[in-house]
């Protein structure tokens, strides 16, 4: 047992903790036998709290790759395995994640205890999707081997790591012929323009678009709209590239409503054209802010809150626009907003995207924050839609509750298979799951 | 088909420098006793690096055996990196015959015989380098671990001899020594953080080490400089020091 302190990619909340690792399944079960309860963590980049507690299962260790077959693009891996790893063997081979979220560094069994989903939602789902299989293990030390179709897979996809520890997976790749992918860029004057980029563009994989969250009046949900799809020029040849380091803590002082504001004019200016096209790679398509090491800590030391919501289709550009109002009246301002429509609703039970409008935003820890993020959950609640768990810190059981209809039955499988004693979070003390 | 042996493969600093060997396109020979726990970690190398990796049992204490063995490697490997090493607790190390004879075999005698094989062989093909994972604690003998430094510092003059005998036959003979590392031998010990490297950190200067044709190393490298004073002290003072 170590004593360093593991926080969450917000780096809010922060709480004293210790945590522990496993080499091998004997050790893990040996942690089974013990009384107190822990949460599974993997590279910590979840936002929020669910992947905190006084006590931590620290997975990314076990991380051996099992087998890769080349011909049918399966890889077959251990839990802490990053995707960052995953990529810079298959690339090369001709493969790719069928899903990924905005960060190469996570692990494979924080991809599937969030059930994570990338830019291609629309079309493809969510991580679990690509998951042929997975192994879990539960509290009597007894390892089960999870497919579609398994309560404990539905269960354990989505999760947060309160359904057994995940052991090992095996995930479909998809086949590309370039690591280069054709981006187009549209800039759009107002929510409106923006949505209409997302109907008409509905049939490209990659679609996501950045939003002016500063903006009031006539402009507000200006947007950098963004597809893309992989080219088939050959070059398969995936290098890393040399990467900026934040090397400290910022004062908290230095990202404020003005310093964001001239960040938003310069970038949504830097695009000359309304519809911009290029070539780029994997790494710059997907994984933009991966190039920045600790890129969280700009955030100051007190951290910061995104918050993930979704509102069905039907009312996506109501829902949206009324909190894009709110958010751009907010003095503390939010230095990030990402919007992207999501397809089909899955089967599992906590499974975060549904059919309609997703919105990201990031928030530094301030005072009114809170309040804020209230009024918007009400907002979210009266049109039918959700907040992400992974990147929660905060919200009520009552909004939980709302936006997720199957949590009853996620319950009943915590105490079926008493996992409820055994792994337990911050997050799921405060939503009572 | 370059291939590097590494003895006593399933240490801490030699998985370190196994996946930095791999990873430079290297073949591997892992060598350890109750060699088939590395399976996985074999399996992971290959798909991560689409190298070779074969994993061979030897007993480095089994004297014996050790020419069989290295006769039965097809092909001969281009280099050799020694990490097997037992850090025994000291008060017990003087209290036993057994636990000190255990620790001059593991960290000297059942290496040097081995190293005898291979430095002929490299000597008769005219390439190669041998790499010995020596430690700080050679370098001047300290109450709290002088069973195991003397051992060391056995290992560390033999490495040295080694050196001035092949370097004319153009076989590079390397002398790794760390400092603290964290591995499983250290686990239980508290270890001043700024002062501990971590084995990749070790495995990357072994790396380093071997590409620029370096003889002798610290890792961290400051430990060169701490060395130097320990070992400056004068005798008379050094006696009476509680190190």
């Amino acid at each position: 047992m170590e004593g360093v302190n593991l926080y969450s990619w917000g780096m809010y909340p922060k709480i004293k903790n210790r945590h522990f690792s496993f080499k091998d399944l004997k050790e893990l079960s040996s942690y089974m036998r013990d009384s107190f309860s822990y949460i599974p963590y993997g590279n910590g980049r979840s936002y929020g709290d669910a992947c905190l507690n006084d006590c931590i299962l620290y997975c990314k260790p076990y991380n051996f790759l099992l087998d890769f077959d080349t011909q049918n693009g399966i890889i077959h891996c251990q839990s802490g395995v990053l995707l960052a790893e995953i990529i810079k063997i298959t690339i090369p081979r001709g493969w790719f994640l069928k899903i990924t979220p905005g960060t190469k560094y996570i692990t494979v069994g924080g991809a599937i205890a969030s059930d994570v989903h990338g830019k291609n939602h629309h079309i493809d789902g969510c991580f679990s999707e690509s998951l042929l299989e997975f192994r879990l293990m539960l509290p009597s030390g007894e390892v089960i081997q999870c497919k579609k179709g398994d309560e404990l897979f539905h269960a354990t996809c989505g999760g947060m790591g309160l359904t057994g520890v995940i052991i090992a997976a095996r995930i479909q790749l998809k086949k590309i012929k370039s690591k280069n992918i054709r981006r187009i860029i549209i800039k759009t004057k107002n929510l409106t323009e923006t949505f209409e980029c997302f109907e008409k563009y509905a049939s490209s994989t990659y679609s996501v678009a950045w939003v002016d969250c500063l903006t009031k009046g006539k402009n507000i949900g200006r947007s950098i709209f963004t597809i893309g799809e992989f080219i088939e020029d050959g070059d398969l040849n995936y290098k890393e590239k040399k990467k900026l380091n934040i090397p400290f803590t910022f004062p908290g002082f230095i990202l404020n409503r003005f310093t964001v504001k001239a960040f938003n004019y310069f970038y949504y200016h830097k695009f000359q054209n309304d519809i911009f096209e290029e070539i780029v790679d994997i790494d710059n398509f997907f994984y933009p802010l991966d190039s920045i090491n600790y890129w969280n800590r700009i955030y100051g030391k007190n951290g910061f809150l995104q918050y993930h919501l979704v509102i069905p289709r039907k009312e996506g550009y109501t829902g949206i626009e009324e909190i894009l109002w709110k958010v751009a009246r907010y003095e503390g301002g939010c230095f990030l907003g990402v919007l992207k429509f999501y397809g089909k609703e899955n089967n599992n039970l906590l499974s975060f995207p549904l059919e309609g409008y997703g919105l990201a935003l990031d928030f530094k820890i301030n005072k009114g924050v809170f309040e804020l993020l209230n009024e918007l959950d009400k907002i979210v609640v009266k049109y039918g839609g959700r907040i992400y768990l992974a990147k929660d810190a905060r919200m009520s059981r009552e909004t939980f509750e709302a936006g997720y209809h199957n949590f009853q039955k996620f319950k009943e499988v915590r105490k079926k298979y008493e996992l409820y004693k055994k792994f337990q979070s911050l997050q799921s003390r405060r939503l009572e799951i | 088909m370059k291939f590097v042996l590494i003895l006593g493969a399933k240490s801490d600093i030699a998985k370190a420098v196994a996946k930095v060997f791999a990873s430079n396109g290297y073949n591997l020979y892992l060598c350890a006793r109750d060699v088939n726990e590395l399976s996985d970690f074999k399996k992971d190398l290959e798909i991560r690096t689409c190298v070779r990796v074969e994993l061979k049992e030897i007993d480095i204490n089994n004297i014996e055996k050790h020419e069989e063995f290295y006769m039965g490697l097809e092909p001969k490997p281009e280099g050799i990196i020694t990490t097997t090493g037992y850090l025994p607790d000291q008060k017990e190390a003087e209290n036993s015959h057994m636990e000190t004879i255990k620790t001059i075999y593991a960290n000297y005698l059942g290496i040097v015989c081995f190293l005898n094989i291979v430095a002929n062989d490299l000597e008769k093909r005219g390439k190669g380098f041998i790499v010995g994972i020596s430690s700080v604690a050679g370098d001047r003998g300290r109450r709290s671990n002088y069973i195991y430094g003397s051992a060391k510092a056995g290992f560390t003059a033999y490495l040295s001899g080694l050196r001035n005998r092949l370097w004319h036959k153009g076989i590079r003979v390397i002398t790794v020594k760390p400092g603290f590392v964290h591995t499983k031998m250290t686990k239980d010990m508290k270890l001043p953080p700024l002062l501990t490297a971590t084995p990749e950190e070790v495995a990357k200067d072994v790396f380093k080490a071997v590409q620029k044709g370096k003889d002798v190393i610290y890792s961290r490298w400051f430990w060169k400089y701490i060395m130097l004073l320990i070992r400056l002290i004068p005798e008379p003072i050094f006696k009476r020091l509680n190190l």
